[in-house]
């Protein structure tokens, strides 16, 4: 009985945003004059402003009052307006809010890119936000692949990958693009410098990832009746078809 | 054309707008120039049927269905003259109906059911064609 007491209000809600009883007379009905106060003392923590460091040379004096926090050696003229801070963190620190309707092992339809109206499977969001993906290769030719999820169509099919492994190490920096020099070199002159022409290889540890990953879902996907042929067609509209009156 | 279907008390019509697009009632008593009263009991089991209403005769498809009663009949003797004509079973089997039905379930096909139809149709056609064999040369073009 005392435990369904505890916890409870002891206002009411009137009508929205309205309560029966003000601030003054909660206090009395929470009888807070009773109440003792038990706060320890806080201790005042005051910030080091100088450190004692030890210097080299005969006639330096062996030790100097070092500041902890330099002054700036620059002051603008004008005050710049500071952003207010979001509570939430940094940008980087806040993934975009998945769509409720992109869950793992969801089929989705790629809007953009070289791989348009591909259907691909959705194995997890990364940190930045973005939607790791795979075709798998061998049906559509998608690699694991970060995508955005703004260019995306999310299909209500889905597939189980609850027991599929995804390896640790796919994270955002194992995806990040790699700059190469892919300017045509066409004067002797330039082959002093060494520079040659780059073009994208692909390197062992991702193909070892791409075959990991698609080796478990392959044999997820052969299970499901004509799974593995919607994985290999592309999307694409006929006259007739609106994608706002279409399910997916 | 001479017309055939009539607005009358216990003509059966179909609400073709609103919130029971698609559901049949019957008209029970005319208000004026363009309401009706009508009501229907539900066709299929766990489907609600029309609540008694006025609606305007704009959003009503007559049928060619018709039951016997009095005009502001209760709900029951409604119901009693609906299930004597079988007016349920008429319409659920009528192609009207099931045409409706269709365009209901095509709307709701999801992204891979439309692939697995578009599939489907192909072997179809591919049979067909292996059934009707070779096409025979055109004589008029030779």
């Amino acid at each position: 009985m005392a435990d369904e007491k505890v916890g409870r209000s002891r206002n009411k809600v009137l009508t929205k945003g309205v309560m029966r009883y003000g601030r003054a007379q909660m206090s009395r009905r929470r009888a807070v004059h009773k109440r003792k106060k038990t706060t320890t003392p806080r201790v005042e923590k005051k910030p080091v402003e100088f450190v004692e460091k030890q210097v080299n040379g005969e006639k330096n004096g062996g030790k100097r009052l070092v500041p902890v926090k330099r002054k700036p050696r620059f002051y603008p003229t004008e005050d710049r307006p500071k952003r207010l801070p979001n509570r939430k963190g940094p940008r980087k620190d806040r993934a975009a809010k998945l769509r409720t309707s992109i869950t793992p092992g969801t089929v989705l339809i790629l809007l953009a890119g070289h791989n348009k109206g591909k259907r691909v499977v959705f194995l997890k969001q990364l940190v930045s936000g973005l939607l790791l993906v795979t075709g798998p290769y061998r049906y559509n030719r998608v690699p694991l692949r970060r995508v955005d999820q703004t260019y995306v169509i999310a299909t209500s099919t889905k597939i189980d990958i609850t027991k599929v492994e995804i390896p640790e190490h796919l994270t955002d920096k194992f995806f990040k693009k790699v700059k190469l020099n892919k300017r045509n070199v066409k004067k002797k002159s330039d082959e002093i410098f060494g520079a040659q022409k780059e073009s994208y290889v692909v390197n062992d540890e991702r193909k070892e990832a791409q075959q990991k990953v698609d080796g478990q879902i392959l044999t997820i996907i052969e299970s499901i009746p004509s799974l593995k042929q919607y994985l290999r067609c592309r999307f694409s509209l006929d006259s007739k078809q609106y994608p706002h009156l279409m399910k997916f | 054309m001479v017309f055939e279907r009539y607005v009358e008390v216990g003509r059966v019509a179909l609400v073709s707008c609103g919130p029971y697009k698609g559901k049949v009632c019957a008209i029970i008593d005319v208000i004026d120039q363009n309401r009706a009263l009508v009501e229907g009991p539900s066709t299929k089991q766990g489907e609600e049927g029309v609540p008694r209403q006025a609606i305007r005769f704009k959003l009503l498809q007559l049928l060619p269905y018709k039951i016997k009663i009095a005009h502001t009949t209760r709900s029951k003797a409604l119901k009693s003259a609906w299930d004597k004509e079988s007016i349920s079973t008429k319409w659920t089997t009528s192609i009207v109906c099931q045409k409706l039905d269709a365009r209901k379930r095509r709307q709701l096909l999801t992204d891979f059911d439309r692939f697995k139809l578009m599939k489907t149709k192909q072997r179809r056609q591919r049979l067909i064609r292996l059934c009707m064999g070779p096409k025979p040369k055109d004589k008029a073009n030779k």
